[in-house]
């Protein structure tokens, strides 16, 4: 007599369905998490933002002071692009946030990651450097921005430091794991044609640990641009950090609102510029 | 010269709770200059311990290992390691990978690409110069390593199950091609496989080891290489009889350690 063993039963309910995988079409690989183009998702979410946004005003449901429509916000882009913002040019404020913004980043790239390759190649680096990072990182830099002004006065040196100090921590740690992305057989390879511990570092884990720096640098300076309205707190007569500030003071919520799209704008393109260079420097990165 | 193994023993002392380890134990090896040394046995016999050794990674515990008349102590150019993988360079090309060893020894650009050249020819990988080397399948990533191996001239080639993630096809083409390789450039090579059948088509000499403590517990001469290298079509040297009932012997060998050890 042959057994004959039942089949298992179709998976009736509509949750069982839905939560099933269904195959996928040629060109994506099955079951990798979160697949899938989502530009029109974006365009679409974009879109319907700034629907709401605008029926809203047009509907007068909320009051200008709190929600001015869509195009007041862009004629007063062009009416401080032609007039300047409390007697400074737009461009002037532009500038120098990009300028305090960019050489924080750039300070903190010079000093950081030389120190968090240092600190992912040595222990005594790491042992004596691992603990004021890891301290100050998660403290807010609102919270020590006073300590700033005390220690450096209301000047330049304590707005971009308080921007180093925020891009800081990100990059000497990107660049301290980055250290770890050899695999030991490239490593071993290299040291058995004779290589010095410094040819291995400079041949084998600098270039491998690329793709983590440059993942760490752009958050980096996503954390920047966040700490920028802050710095600008302290006694600046311009940026646009200190136009949103001096603005809200004043009420004058469109101000406030492109302030902040402004800000937004450049930290996305920037953010577009590092995935670019990312393909280009990297294009290796996950392949091997 | 060669390689002389004296009397080596490796412990991997205790650690995570669980008792030390002893990998190797009293291992008396040598691998003559033109030999071709296969090393089989179970997984964790202490095949690529023993290899790390040869190449400088490891120290010994006890006993001394010898090439050419000096004592090995670290990795050093005259020894040439070829891994199961991930050991190329993805941000290189295939070029600059096959010249990676001369470039760590200082050599100029143009002469380290004409040497490079020659073992991309040799490996058969002419026209992928400027390939970069995570687009290459695995069989062509292997061979760029071997041909990397072999840019800096060492006197032994170490290699640690190196077609082991092949296909079956391919592996059987990678082996005869380092065969070919091997006559061609008189290397002494020392070879780690799981499969007994490579083992026995490549070796002139194979060491069975058995685990705890990892040892040699058989050593055969075998003739199979020669043959191939004579002329002999590889299957047909596969399927001869002699080569059969070697392979039942060895395998008898292996199962008895793995039934001992289960
Ligand atoms: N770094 C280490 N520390 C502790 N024990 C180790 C270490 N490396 C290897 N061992 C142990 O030594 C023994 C031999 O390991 P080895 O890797 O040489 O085996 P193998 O023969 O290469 O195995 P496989 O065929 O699976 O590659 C194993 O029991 C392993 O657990
Ligand atoms: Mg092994």
């Amino acid at each position: 007599m042959t057994q004959v063993t039942p089949s298992p039963r179709p998976q009736a309910g509509l949750i069982a369905r839905l939560s099933r995988a269904r195959p996928t079409k040629p060109g994506e690989i099955y079951g990798v998490p979160g697949q899938g183009n989502t530009l029109w998702l974006s365009a679409f979410s974009i879109a319907l933002f700034f629907a709401v946004w605008w029926l809203v005003t047009a509907m007068g449901w909320v009051k200008p002071l709190f929600v001015p429509a869509p195009m007041t916000i862009v004629t007063k882009f062009f009416a401080v692009w032609n007039e300047g913002f409390t007697g400074t040019p737009f461009l002037s404020h532009l500038m120098i946030s990009t300028v305090r913004v960019f050489g924080a980043f750039l300070l903190a790239c010079v000093i950081g990651l030389p120190l968090g390759l240092a600190m992912g190649m040595s222990p005594v680096m790491r042992g004596l450097f691992d603990p004021p990072i890891e301290f100050y990182r998660p403290i807010p830099p609102l919270a020590y921005l006073p300590l700033m002004i005390i220690w450096f006065g209301i000047g330049e040196t304590s707005k971009v430091l308080l921007i180093f100090l925020s891009v800081f921590a990100p990059i000497v740690l990107g660049a301290r794991s980055g250290v770890k992305s050899a695999a030991i057989e490239q490593i071993h390879a290299a040291y058995s044609f004779g290589a010095t511990r410094w040819q291995v570092l400079r041949f084998v884990i600098m270039p491998s640990a690329m793709p983590e720096i440059l993942t760490a640098m752009r958050v980096g300076i996503g954390f920047g641009w966040t700490t920028l309205v802050a710095a600008e707190m302290v006694a600046a007569t311009k940026g646009l950090g200190y136009m949103v500030l001096s603005a809200s003071q004043f009420l004058q919520t469109p101000v406030v609102i492109m302030g902040i799209f402004v800000i937004a704008i450049i930290a996305f393109a920037f953010d577009l510029l590092m995935r670019f260079v990312e393909r280009r420097v990297v294009p290796w990165k996950g392949r091997m | 010269m060669g390689l002389i193994i004296d009397d080596v023993s490796v412990v991997f002392p205790a650690a995570d709770g669980r008792p030390p380890v002893s990998a190797l134990s009293k291992i008396n090896l040598t691998i003559d200059d033109d030999e071709f040394v296969v090393a089989l046995g179970a997984s964790g016999c202490g095949k690529s311990t023993l290899l790390n050794l040869i190449a400088g990674f490891l120290s010994p515990s006890t006993g001394t290992l010898n090439l050419g008349g000096h004592r090995v102590e670290g990795p050093g150019a005259d020894r040439a390691v070829v891994f199961q993988k991930h050991a190329l360079l993805p941000w290189l090309n295939v070029l600059d990978n096959v010249a990676f060893g001369l470039q760590i020894q200082g050599v100029n650009k143009a002469q380290r690409y004409e040497t490079a050249n020659k073992f991309v020819g040799l490996l058969g990988l002419d026209g992928f110069q400027k390939a970069p080397v995570y687009k290459l399948s695995g069989g062509m990533q292997q061979r760029v390593g071997i041909a990397r191996a072999l840019t800096c001239d060492p006197q032994i080639l170490l290699m640690d199950e190196p077609l082991g993630a092949l296909d079956a096809l391919t592996r059987e083409k990678a082996q005869e091609l380092i065969l070919r390789i091997w006559r061609d450039t008189h290397k002494s090579i020392f070879f780690i496989t799981h499969s007994v059948e490579e083992a026995l088509f490549m070796g002139t000499k194979l060491v069975v080891m058995s685990p705890r403590p990892g040892r040699i517990t058989h050593t055969f001469d075998l003739p199979f290489s020669r043959r191939y290298l004579d002329g002999m079509p590889a299957r047909q040297v596969k399927a001869s009889p002699e080569f059969i009932r070697l392979r039942e012997d060895v395998l008898k060998i292996i199962f008895a350690d793995e039934e001992a050890s289960a």
